[in-house]
């Protein structure tokens, strides 16, 4: 009987050098993210320099802390529960690895063009709420279990609407399949006009409750009561140093990068451009790399986006942060869906 | 919801958790330690909450992480070397320390400081006021999660310090301020600068409006939350802005006579009728404003002549004792000093502390609230640990 694996070996060696491609992306793209924005955007915003010192414009210093994290010593706090507590960043980051399998970077650089892909996304994003509570859970400590109480809480609320926000942009593209919305909006016109056809553009409401979620999701300021730094001196990672606290932390910024990216494929139209339709002929390897660039552009202005809301707003409370999902955004991403069904059905008649 | 609607539902679910605690004796809450170490508590203030849920049943807090036992030191060392000690009570505006106690022994010794010494006071009194509140502006966003404006009150603080360390040549600790005037005059060229950097703090507060004020976010988290009653802000005694932000017109720089130069200035004292988070935040936003035009104008109007009156080589305070309290940033500062005769310090020297009032209230106002607004109260109320443990 010959394995599984001898039969495919082609389909398998192509998987696995996709699969570490998008690890590799995730894991720089989490870095880039927190050396120009968390490091050197909000530092000047903040009329400070941030790092200066490792590197020309201090840009070797994520080395020096990932290096600094790595060589800390693993602490458990003593009533912890020791594999719970172990295991959660790995939750976590987990679940957000696998977003990337389905984001397409370019028109043919993506892991799996998988059918349902929307919706695997998003599911797959929620996975991270069971890393969450595990964390806070374990560490036997009181903040850590209200930051993940709240956390559970809030994660929970802010998938509907982050769901529902993507819907109006499936019934346009009539497909979930994420390069298929990438296609879609390539040929969708708008009054004529075939360059200005990104569904930012008619799903306005749609990407606004999905950049709010999103935010909300990444747990970031002014959804982020779960961390409240000055509050609950970090919440459900209050206990975690060293390399599992480095886990938990390229989880949040390969999340926002993650969550980014997947706003910019429904809503910004992923790697296209106008120009970047078919006929490029045999310079079709030029077309994923500028398409890979397009794309990356588009993740960067929604990344400046989501770090400026985070470092200039104050943070909700707890019950306003919940009314403010259930009773504002998923009502309107509701009344988004009905306006777009009936949009569309008055285009087709 | 009215401000009035809040704080009766706030009174209502403060009842309903006493009556759960009392009724349901078995169900289990929790004891969470705010502090002693704690970014919300600007030191080391330990509040323990006991919480049903989140809701705060009751809390205490104990004070005690940080006496220096200054009141005892005072009574050692003498006149001149307790400025060194009472700098370090309220850590952020440490010039406004110094002036009561030097009141007071001026007032012991029959000396009246010269008028432009009086003014320079002043003048660095309200700059220490500035460099308080200034950064309280900043915490408070920080409190609440905004961060940036944090390093906008840090970075135009710094100004403030500068111009305070020319004068003095201490930034935090300036002891500066001698019976009968002051250690030196004004450096050249200092003037200018201080009416240029009181435009930038003003600037400041400009930014603070755009970034915190007409924030939805900040009010939803500040309005109604923590609301004191102006009978309740009377009876434990608040004083200062949290006074100020219940509706008590009570400033001591217009109400007592001083020596100091407040009088030659045109200001005004900021109340709020609310008496929530969100008027404690902007009467102190006020009176950072009100403060940089008062330097303004004393430092327009700045007499000449001497900066020090004729006191003897040796001080020797004469049997006495005398009450002296000022409006420092965080209230009503005051000092009882008890002179015997001897040629040393004090025989007594008593601290009225603001802070110390101020957080007596904290379990009346906690109770009833949820644990974020515990810290949007305890930011509001605006303590230095140094205050309160001094």
């Amino acid at each position: 009987m010959t394995p599984i694996v001898a039969l495919h070996a082609a389909y398998w060696n192509e998987t696995i050098l996709r699969l570490v491609v998008a690890l590799a992306i995730a894991l720089t793209g989490a870095g880039t993210f927190v050396y120009v924005y968390l490091f050197k955007m909000v530092s000047h915003l903040q009329s400070r320099l941030g790092p200066m010192e490792t590197g020309p414009h201090g840009s070797l210093q994520l080395m020096a802390e990932v290096v600094k994290f790595i060589q800390k010593e693993d602490v458990f706090p003593r009533r912890s529960d020791r594999t719970v507590f172990a295991l959660a960043p790995f939750v976590v980051i987990m679940s957000t690895l696998m977003i990337y399998v389905v984001i397409p970077a370019g028109p043919r650089l993506v892991v799996s063009r998988l059918d349902v892909g929307a919706l695997y996304a998003l599911a797959i994003s929620s996975l991270s709420v069971i890393g969450v509570l595990m964390a806070g859970w374990a560490s036997a400590n009181k903040y850590s279990l209200i930051g993940a109480l709240r956390g559970t809480g809030q994660l929970i609320a802010y998938e509907l609407p982050l769901v529902l926000a993507v819907v109006g942009v499936v019934m346009m593209a009539g497909s979930l399949n994420l390069t298929t919305i990438v296609t879609a909006q390539s040929r969708f016109e708008l009054f004529g006009f075939r360059g200005l056809g990104l569904y930012v553009i008619p799903q306005f409401v749609g990407f606004f409750i999905f950049m709010v979620s999103a935010q909300a999701e990444l747990t970031q300021t002014p959804f982020d009561m779960p961390v409240a730094e000055s509050e609950l001196v970090a919440g459900y990672m209050t206990e975690y140093t060293g390399m599992r606290f480095l886990v938990f932390f390229i989880g949040e910024f390969a999340t926002a990068f993650a969550l980014a990216g997947l706003a910019a494929v429904m809503f910004l139209g992923g790697w296209w451009f106008p120009g970047m339709g078919a006929g490029w002929g045999h310079l079709a390897w030029a077309r994923e790399l500028v398409g890979f660039g397009v794309m990356f552009a588009k993740v960067m202005l929604l990344g400046f986006i989501i770090f400026w809301v985070r470092f200039t707003l104050p943070r909700f409370r707890e019950d306003q942060l919940q009314a403010f999902a259930w009773k504002f955004l998923i009502p309107l991403s509701l009344a988004n869906i009905l306006v777009t069904g009936i949009a569309k059905v008055a285009a087709h008649a | 919801m009215t401000v009035t609607e809040r704080q009766v539902s706030a009174y209502i679910a403060g009842q309903a958790a006493d009556a759960r605690v009392r009724f349901e004796l078995e169900t289990e809450g929790m004891t969470l330690n705010i502090g002693p170490q704690h970014p919300a508590t600007h030191g080391t203030l330990r509040v323990i909450v006991r919480l049903d849920g989140e809701q705060v049943v009751w809390a205490d807090p104990v004070a005690g992480y940080m006496h220096r036992g200054y009141e005892k030191l005072c009574e050692v060392r003498d006149y001149a070397q307790v400025t060194t000690l009472i700098n370090r009570i309220d850590w952020l505006g440490s010039f406004c320390n110094e002036v009561p106690f030097i009141l007071a022994a001026e007032e012991l010794m029959g000396i009246e400081a010269p008028p432009r010494a009086q003014y320079i006071r002043t003048v660095l009194f309200e700059m220490g006021r500035v460099a308080n509140l200034t950064l309280f502006l900043g915490d408070m966003a920080a409190q609440v999660g905004a961060l940036t404006p944090v390093f906008y009150a840090f970075r135009d603080r710094e100004y403030v310090l500068n111009l305070i360390e020319a004068a003095t040549g201490g930034r935090f600790h300036p002891n500066f301020d001698r019976i009968g005037g002051l250690k030196e005059d004004l450096p050249k060229g200092w003037i200018d600068e201080t009416k240029l950097v009181m435009r930038k703090i003003r600037g400041f507060c400009d930014e603070i409006d755009e970034l915190l004020i007409g924030n939805r976010i900040f009010e939803e988290r500040c309005r109604g939350i923590g609301v004191i009653p102006r009978d309740v802000a009377m009876e434990y005694g608040l004083s200062g802005a949290n006074a100020r932000a219940s509706g008590i017109d009570f400033d001591l720089r217009r109400d007592e006579p001083s020596p100091l130069a407040w009088k030659d200035a045109d200001w005004k004292v900021w109340t709020h009728p609310d008496g929530d988070s969100f008027a404690r935040y902007w009467v102190r936003q006020q009176e950072v404003r009100e403060a940089t035009r008062i330097v303004e104008q004393l430092l327009d109007g700045l007499p000449s002549g001497p900066i020090r009156a004729k006191t003897p080589a040796r001080i020797r305070v004469p049997k006495g004792e005398t009450w002296v309290h000022t409006e420092n940033p965080l209230g009503e500062m005051g000092f009882y000093v008890v002179s015997d005769g001897s040629p040393g310090g004090p025989f007594r020297c008593k601290i009225r502390t603001p802070s110390f009032s101020n957080v007596s209230i904290v379990p009346w106002l906690l109770r009833g609230v949820y644990v974020p607004d515990v810290i949007t109260i305890l930011a509001s109320l605006y303590f230095i640990l140094g205050d309160i443990d001094r």
